[in-house]
């Protein structure tokens, strides 16, 4: 099969990559880009573990093509920080022990950077429904809902 | 080494503090390297096919197609890992299970594997390989497998443990027993007895990083594997013997692992990824899919489980007795016994029996998951235990309190128990405020209790002191949960210095001695008590390279706080000497400053814990949620007490999920007909509430520090904990895990027609 070129925006760069017609954006990423920090749980859309933000939506990269970022703007966790600086909620991640082995917390970083900002202000519940596409088998989700109003509560703030 | 493990009782500095774990940064940014995140120039592809039938035998595989295709290396079978494990009955299991050799033996066993230059080249050649099986009848429940008339899975297996040796072979490889006094007469003086049977579903770990490995074998002998697993110097044992390659020319490295849970302490996809690359010339890539984890790694087992416990008016209890049979997969365990030995641990009994019978069905290969075993035993003696409280018209809490196990007992399954937390975690229990929560319309509160042994096991430490006072810390064991944060604050202890001056590593299999897997709550009991030794014994260097510096004996000086201390008035003048100051001047001294430890670490307390649990059913549809949730448990000393609070919740979360929603559904055809976790349903955020805490420390007087294992205990009460909340909420008592809506719908229903 001949390759698809694509031009798209990654973490505010400008990258080009040619891609098979049905690879998935995130094997684009993972192998082709060396981004690995967006993980692949399931590959099925079931664990979140992949998730990206693409043009202000929260998406599973594993259900997305890589053709189809084509002229779009794609966030993934290696574009939360800036420079030294952690985003508020990697800190607040940090802070809480919001991870245990670590592997869903890329896919919890962005899904909750995209629940803060289209709601700065959720409730409990709120968030364990915003966050309800993410799977974490080690930490009961505790420590993650409370690393994120804390978070919420910071970035109200500033 | 004269090391002492003993407790000391001393007074803490950075042990129970709660700093930011070392490898945080990385993780929350991404660049922490898990399995599948790692690469090598030249890799190839891997792929496995599986055997779609659940137990045939396999005539003829026809590879040459495959091999064809263009862009395909290498194509191995069975044939590609012959048998060099010489009669060790167990490691040809595993290597039966990474690579069907005469018969498929379940759905999801492996019979090739391909590597290939990408993805899709692999898959296509999967389906070019030809396969010729003939069928065979097969058996995936507990109960049936056990029947005279059951389809035998493996021929030569004779049950072993049986008073007579069986003359008819059979599924049940093992029979064990454990116990004491006399349970008949002890039922003879029973007032009250409660008889139930119990069944419980198969479930997987679920760790959310599907099994990877880059294997790569060069032609001169040597081989490197990085991997996510929970031991890699066991790995690199399995793997080399069953390669036959030298284990010391195997080099292991343990990636960043994203969950194991008892799971990835088995070698799958390891040794076939190294076969291919032995074949191929080139490093091979192998990456489970979510399905393969399903149906070929994992699970625990389905269990069935008969419990009878008798008491006296007054509430003790007189006799205990249970027969536990335990889902083993295709190949023999060890699953029953572990049950058997943990079911009536919490107690205090005079008369005991716990027979384990292990099963041998078409499933995959049981693994173990998070003090394996015992959840599903707990959930039977813990749902009866609460039955009979409410014959004898106790509070289960009080009814529990009165026959728990206390230092001087003798357990169930053999040993006297030192000081242990059963008790006192009980009491708490008692005057914890959510005991006297009000409750709502169609909510209902139980609690339960849960026991784990734990384990040590060999362990080894390097600690490295760098030129400039830092210290550098190398384990073997993996860190599976922020250990490198707990094992930092021990090191800070003993040494006396800053958190923030050490960083912990976890070293490959060329660079330290050998460790035993990372399980059984290992991890940061161990580990301690290595790098304490290894610390003191860096502690005597530092103090004999200060007396060489002052130009006296090093007998005059001691170590506090971080610095060599000149002790008595004649060396009054003399300035402490601090760690990086005495590092500085190492090069003039003697070399480089380091402590290192090897032992076999003993006396890991055993554990315990007791959950209280809220939920709401709803009777129109059988579903039920936990809406409060409390987890009360002996740490020994909690070292990072958020970290130790994790473990609880985790366990919690993983139990909740058992109990309410996780099984392994096969078809007629002994298909997994859930693989996904679209269909089998972990937990998710909105599932759940808060889960509360309270660590109790009760110091195990064999760890320097009274440290415990954590890690497992929080997932053996929340089964029958829900299991006891339900039958006070709908009012009917549950036998069956899951107790997923349909289950309880129908026991609903079945209560009102039997009242109408
Ligand atoms: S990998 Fe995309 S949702 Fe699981
Ligand atoms: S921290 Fe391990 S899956 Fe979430």
């Amino acid at each position: 099969m001949a390759g698809v070129a694509v031009s798209t925006t990654i973490n505010g760069d400008h990258v080009e990559y040619l891609c098979q017609p049905d690879e998935t954006l995130l094997d684009v990423l993972r192998d082709r880009l060396g981004l690995t920090g967006a993980k692949e749980g399931c590959g099925t859309g079931d664990c979140g573990a992949c998730s990206i933000i693409l043009d202000d939506r929260l998406v599973c990269s594993c259900l997305v093509l890589g053709a189809e970022a084509e002229g779009r703007q794609v966030e993934t966790v290696e574009g939360m920080a800036h420079g030294e600086k952690l985003h508020t909620l990697q800190q607040k991640f940090l802070e809480h022990a919001a991870l245990q082995c670590g592997i869903c917390t890329p896919g919890f970083l962005i899904a909750a950077k995209d629940l803060l900002a289209k709601n700065p202000d959720p409730s409990e519940e709120e968030i364990r429904f915003g966050l309800a596409g993410n799977l974490c088998r080690c930490t009961g989700y505790d420590k993650i809902v409370r690393a994120v109003q804390d978070a919420a509560n910071v970035m109200k703030g500033a | 080494m004269n090391f002492d493990p003993r407790f000391s009782g001393r007074k803490f500095a950075s042990v129970g503090t709660r700093p930011i774990r070392p490898d945080g940064v990385d993780k929350v940014t991404g660049r922490a390297r898990y399995g599948a995140d790692f690469n090598m120039a030249g890799q190839l592809v891997g792929r496995v096919l599986r055997s779609p039938h659940a137990h045939a035998k396999i005539l003829k595989i026809d590879t040459s197609k495959a091999e064809k295709l263009a862009g395909v290396k290498a194509v191995i079978t069975a044939a590609d890992l012959p048998d060099l494990t010489d009669g060790d009955a167990a490691m040809y299991d595993v290597l039966d299970n990474c690579m069907a050799r005469s018969k498929a033996l379940y759905d999801g066993h492996a019979v090739a594997a391909v590597a290939a230059v990408d993805a899709r080249t692999a898959r296509q050649a999967l389906k070019l390989i030809e396969v010729d099986y003939e069928l065979l009848p097969h058996v995936t429940d507990v109960d049936e497998a056990m029947k005279h008339t059951a389809p035998l899975i493996n021929d030569t297996i004779f049950t072993e443990g049986l008073e007579e040796k069986p003359v008819k072979p059979s599924n049940v490889t093992k029979r064990s027993q454990f116990g004491h006094g006399d349970v008949h007469q002890g039922f003879g003086h029973a007032d009250f007895i409660v008889e139930r049977s119990f069944k419980t579903e198969q479930t997987h770990q679920g760790y959310i990083e599907p099994h990877a490995c880059v294997a790569n074998v060069s032609s001169d002998g040597t081989a490197d594997l990085w991997v996510c697993t929970q031991g890699h110097f066991v790995y690199r044992q399995h793997c080399a013997q069953l390669l036959g390659l030298e284990a010391s020319k195997l080099r292991v490295t343990s990636s960043e692992i994203g969950g194991g849970f008892g799971g990835k302490t088995h070698v799958w996809a390891e040794p076939v990824a190294l076969a291919l690359s032995r074949k191929a010339g080139r490093p091979v890539k192998l990456v489970m899919t979510r399905d393969e984890v399903f149906r070929a790694s994992g699970p625990t087992s389905a269990t069935s489980i008969d419990v009878k416990i008798g008491a006296r008016k007054d509430g003790t209890i007189t006799a205990a007795e249970a027969t536990l049979r335990y889902s083993s997969g295709p190949y023999a365990g060890t699953w029953a016994e572990i049950g058997a030995m943990t079911a009536f641990a919490c107690y205090k009994l005079d008369n005991v029996k716990t027979v384990g019978y292990e099963v041998l069905v078409n499933r995959p290969k049981t693994a173990a998951y998070r003090a394996p075993s015992a959840p599903m035993a707990a959930f039977a003696v813990e749902s009866a235990v609460d039955e009979l409280a409410k014959e004898l018209g106790m509070d289960p809490v009080e009814f529990r309190i009165k026959n728990a196990a206390q230092e001087g007992t003798r357990s169930s399954y053999g040993p006297v128990y030192g000081p242990i937390g059963i008790g006192p975690t009980l009491e708490a229990a008692k005057t914890h405020p959510h005991m006297k929560a009000p409750l709502g319309k169609n909510q209902g509160r139980g609690m339960a209790c849960g026991f784990w042994f734990n384990f040590g096991g060999q362990t080894c430490v390097d600690l490295n002191i760098g030129m400039d006072g830092s210290v550098s810390l190398a384990v073997g064991t993996v860190d599976v949960g922020g250990s490198r944060a707990s094992l930092s604050l021990v090191a800070a202890e003993e040494l006396g210095i800053d958190y923030a001056q050490l960083k912990a590593v976890v070293a490959d299999t060329s660079s330290l001695g050998y460790n035993d897997m990372t399980d059984g709550s290992r991890g940061t009991f161990s580990s301690s008590m290595a790098t304490i030794s290894a610390a003191r014994n860096a502690i005597k260097i530092l103090r004999d390279r200060a007396a060489q510096m002052w130009d006296i004996p090093v007998d005059d000086v001691i170590w506090e706080n971080g610095h060599a201390i000149a002790k008595g008035e004649k060396y009054g003048n003399l300035a402490a000497l601090s760690l990086k100051e005495i590092a500085a001047a190492s090069g003039k001294t003697g070399g480089p400053i380091a402590g290192h430890s090897e032992l076999v670490a003993d006396g890991a307390g055993v554990s315990f814990a007791t959950h209280i649990c809220d939920i709401e059913v709803d009777p129109e549809t059988g579903a039920a949620r936990v809406i409060r949730y409390t987890v009360i448990q002996d740490a020994g000393k909690a070292v990072h007490p958020t970290y130790v609070e994790g473990q609880y919740q985790g366990g919690a979360a993983q139990g909740i999920g058992w109990a309410l929603n996780e099984e392994y559904i096969y078809g007629k055809d002994g298909r997994l007909q859930n693989a996904g976790f679209l269909d089998y349903r972990i937990p998710v955020c909105s599932d759940l509430p808060m889960i509360d805490t309270q660590i109790l420390e009760i110091p195990n007087p064999n760890h320097p520090y009274g440290v415990r294992g954590v890690g497992e205990t929080s997932i053996v009460p929340p089964l029958a904990a829900i299991a006891n909340a339900m039958s006070n909420a709908a009012g009917v008592r549950m036998t069956h895990i899951p107790m997923s809506p349909p289950r309880v719908l129908a026991a609903i229903e079945a209560e009102r027609e039997g009242r109408a």
